[in-house]
């Protein structure tokens, strides 16, 4: 095979608080021709930034200070503006992570698929709007004669993705960079864009740069593996043997990650009253009813992991219970004893009961505020400490954290990390001393060790301090790992629950059972073998053949 | 799918009917609370019309008889619904200054004498010198806002808002005779009195409007221009707006088909304030040409407190601006494809 990409000793920097700092250290990369290669790494690696640069493309504020990037023989950070326009679109395609926010939300879809075709003068504007309904059959979206001609907006998050693997395909290039095209979709729609993309690469002959966190869909996709910790290459290999035979001791962390999993605590006796009770609750926002009779119970010291896709009503549950969104009908008990359904008529310890931690904690914790004040607020609040109490209250509570408290209780939010900022929101939420604790997607943002460490710790606490947790969460992997019991929710209702082993093991309801087979695996062979058997190999080409018939 | 289609484009009209009808009856709700801001400000006014016409022979006699013949005898919340009333049914009442008064006391008050005859020449005066304007300004200030943003931080980005904030930032009187100097003195290529009438031909006219117009231009261009550059610049961090550029799409193709599409609705609210401006605000230029617009009318009538012009001028200006805020805000909306395409 022939080399299309050569990447030699590039070093890119980025600009922030006046100064270059180092994003990519020296990092060679090359690709043939048809070939995918897997990018991959925690958030920060840079995989993004070099997925950029080779299209010889910087965000603003980010420079590639030495190094070469030569695509078929052109040297793309010495070509002219106008002689890399030529190439990107053209010969390199690009797809982002958010197709949501990447169409451009004033146009209509097939407008801007034909937009690179026709001023790139590679086909005709009615050539490639045929063009693209063809693609948009083999792509597997529903009704692609007319869904081009709908607005972004009226296009759900899998079906515009895989319209932009279209909209990349429409001038048949030579290489498509994918960045992240499935981490924003939930796992049973990031099976039907996964299987999409592999098709229609290996149909065209595409080189691929697959850039992505997750081990178990870069082995689905790719020929070759390169893993990247910040800036720095890792290591590379063949799909097969990087999976089986990892050399570096980072590459084995990574794999490590998912192996974490905590024995399942003994069932609860059935006479014993649960900590929290959901009795038929029945919620809507405005007309529409989104909660329709969800009960579950949730014990003393277990894990209620709560599961579904966006949409199926986990968050609005967590809202029912906190009392933000006061339900239409139903019952919340707290210990035997029924809570005021909207929070504004609870007393102030049956406001400390109920803790929550939530999914983006940069959103969650003011900005202006220490983190000595963000949990200083809770212990004076709820168990009235001032001065000096609350000031040994807070440094106990980071100390429970793994935060050392000398450093970390005058700084402000923006000085932490994604992970030390979710380990604030825990502390936030122990500093009300609850029996009850909700996380609603604590460890979704999170890089897998990160998430990891956060699971552990939750994990710690709660064998500590016999807490409940009610576990809101879309990744199986999670459930898996810290989970006691399981609610299965679909359409706002609950539609199985039971103790995790027997969510685990066959027979499920068949919407456990279609999330269960999503997950992704590390076999680089499971993608191929879930397709087969659920008998959508190949559905893309009928549906052209049938379109072209009509 | 036909079928769907159309069901959705009739909800939408629908919903678009609705909304403009509700923002009208907002409209017209602000335009009565202004009338009483208007009317209760004009009777605060010192002095009265009586005292200011009489001079030094106001005998308390005589002020007594015009006030009476005037009505200004009666309690303000009288006069108020009166004028109200007839403001209403389209009658704005009579100018004091021409009045003739013996006319008062007969049956017949003459058409000079009555607001809207006097009011409306020089209204129609005042619009054709504020669409002159607009016809000129807005699509200048849009096309520099574009290229501004283009050539962002470049030498024509900065001498573009210098240019555009020094002539915001003089007074209207000293641009409007720098024009006159260099297009009226110095090159004489345009007359520097714009003392148009009726009756004249459209050529003509446009020939004498052009200099109050573009002294008028280079007051609102700054405003515009900016707020066009800003809205653009505000969506290039976009990730459509990457998204276009990694499919090779030229910078000027990228602007104006990528980002000017989504910048409208700040863009559009800043065009209706000015446009407002061009209506309400241009006295002190109508006073350099010598153009009989509604501007100097007013200023003329308060300064003889010609109470009924007043008010009828106030209230067309409050009008003014409600009718043009509100299509401003009917377009931002129209301009939103999430609801021009409903899912």
């Amino acid at each position: 095979m022939s080399r299309l990409l050569t990447m030699k000793d590039v070093w890119i920097e980025g600009r922030s608080d006046e100064t270059w700092n180092p994003i990519i250290n020296g990092v060679d990369l090359h690709l043939d021709k048809g070939e995918v290669l897997g990018l991959i790494g925690e958030s920060g690696a840079g995989k993004s930034t070099m997925g950029l640069a080779a299209m010889g493309f910087c965000r603003d504020g980010v420079r590639i200070s030495k190094g070469s990037v030569d695509f078929d023989g052109i040297n793309l950070l010495k070509a002219s503006a106008a002689r890399k326009r030529a190439l990107l679109g053209k010969r390199i395609a690009y797809v982002a992570q958010s197709a949501a926010a990447s169409f451009n939300p004033a146009h209509r879809i097939i407008d801007q698929h034909t937009e690179g075709p026709v001023q790139h003068g590679v086909m005709s504007k009615s050539e490639s709007e045929r063009d693209a309904m063809e693609l948009y059959a083999k792509l597997r979206l529903p009704d692609p004669e007319n869904i081009g001609f709908r607005y972004p907006h009226q296009v759900s998050g899998g079906q515009l993705q895989r319209a932009m693997t279209a909209m990349a395909m429409s001038c048949r290039p030579d290489l498509i960079i994918f960045d992240e095209p499935t981490t924003a979709l939930d796992v049973t729609t990031q099976i039907e864009v996964l299987a999409s993309i592999r098709d229609i690469v290996e149909q065209f002959g595409t080189a691929a740069i697959y850039i992505t966190h997750d081990l178990a869909v870069v082995a689905q996709m790719a020929d070759r593996i390169k893993v990247l910790l910040k800036g720095d290459e890792v290591e590379t290999a063949e799909t097969r043997q990087m999976l089986s035979h990892p050399k570096a001791e980072y590459t084995k962390s990574l794999w490590a990650v998912r192996e974490f999993k905590r024995p399942q605590k003994p069932a609860v006796h059935t006479s014993a009253t649960p900590v929290v009770s959901v009795q038929g609750i029945t919620a809507a926002y405005g007309k529409i009813n989104v909660l329709h009779d969800v009960s579950f119970d949730i014990h003393e010291g277990r894990t209620v992991a709560v599961v579904g896709e966006s949409g199926s009503g986990k968050s609005t549950t967590a809202r029912c219970i906190t009392g933000l969104l006061p339900p239409r009908g139903g019952v919340i008990e707290f210990d035997g004893v029924a809570l005021p359904l909207d929070y504004r008529k609870r007393n102030k310890h049956q406001l400390r009961q109920v803790q929550m931690i939530y999914q983006m904690a940069d959103t969650a914790l003011n900005p202006r505020k220490t983190i000595g004040e963000i949990i200083g607020r809770p212990v004076e609040f709820y168990m009235g400490l001032k001065g000096r109490d609350k000031r040994r209250r807070v440094e106990e509570l980071l100390d429970e954290i793994e935060l050392p408290a000398d450093r970390y209780i005058d700084r402000l939010p923006s000085e932490l990390s994604g992970g030390q900022k979710q380990r604030i929101g825990i502390a936030r939420a122990l500093a009300a001393e609850p029996k009850f604790i909700i996380c609603d997607e604590v460890t979704s943002a999170l890089d897998q060790l990160v998430a990891e460490g956060i699971l552990k710790l939750l994990a710690r606490l709660q064998d500590e301090r016999n807490l409940s947790y009610m576990f809101i969460t879309h990744d199986l992997a999670t459930v898996r790992s810290i989970a006691d019991e399981v609610v299965v929710m679909k359409d706002g209702e609950v539609v199985e629950q039971g103790p995790k082993t027997d969510m685990f093991r066959p027979p499920h309801h068949p919407y456990t059972d279609l999330l269960l087979s999503s997950v992704p695996e590390m076999n680089p062979d499971w993608l191929s073998t879930l397709l087969a058997e659920r008998g959508i190999d190949n559905i893309g080409d009928a549906a052209v053949g049938k379109m072209n018939q009509e | 799918m036909i079928i769907t289609e159309k069901t959705r484009t009739g909800e939408y009209l629908s919903t678009v009917l609705k909304i403009i009808l509700q923002r009208l009856a907002l409209g017209l709700l602000t335009l009565f609370v202004v009338s009483i801001l208007i009317f209760a400000a004009v009777n605060l006014l010192p002095g009265d019309f009586a005292q200011a016409i009489l001079g030094q022979g106001a005998t308390p006699e005589a002020v007594e008889a015009i006030r009476r013949d005037l009505g200004l005898d009666q309690p303000p919340i009288t006069r108020y619904f009166q004028w109200l009333v007839g403001a209403v049914q389209g009658d704005l009442g009579n100018s004091f200054a021409q009045a003739n008064f013996a006319s008062f006391v007969g049956a017949d008050s003459g058409n000079k004498a009555s607001v809207a005859a006097q009011i409306a020449p020089r209204f129609w005066n005042t619009m054709f010198l504020a669409g002159v304007t607009a016809l000129i300004a807005v699509p200048f200030s849009v096309l520099l806002g574009i290229l501004a943003a283009l050539y962002r931080n470049s030498a024509f980005d900065k001498f573009a808002n210098m240019f555009t904030l020094s002539s915001i930032s003089s007074p209207e009187f000293f641009l409007a005779y720098i024009l006159i100097l260099f297009l009226a003195v110095l090159n004489p290529v345009l007359p520097s009195l714009s003392n148009i009438y009726q009756g004249m031909g459209l050529g003509e006219r446009l020939e004498k409007t052009l200099l109050p117009a573009l002294t008028l231009t280079l007051v609102v261009t700054a405003h515009m221009m900016r707020m066009t550059r800003a809205a653009i610049i505000n969506l290039l961090a976009s990730p459509y707006i990457e998204m276009a550029r990694l499919k090779g799409m030229s910078p000027m193709r990228v602007i104006v088909r990528h980002a000017l599409p989504n910048a409208l609705a700040p863009i559009i609210n800043v065009v209706a304030l000015n446009l407002a401006y061009l209506i309400t605000g241009v006295v002190v230029v109508e006073v350099v040409f010598v153009y009989p617009g509604i501007g100097q009318l007013f200023v003329d009538s308060v300064k003889i407190r010609d109470i009924p012009v007043v008010q009828a001028c106030c209230l067309i200006f409050a009008a003014a601006y409600i009718l043009l805020n509100l299509t401003a805000d009917i377009m931002s909306i129209v301009s939103n494809p999430r609801l021009r395409h409903p899912k």
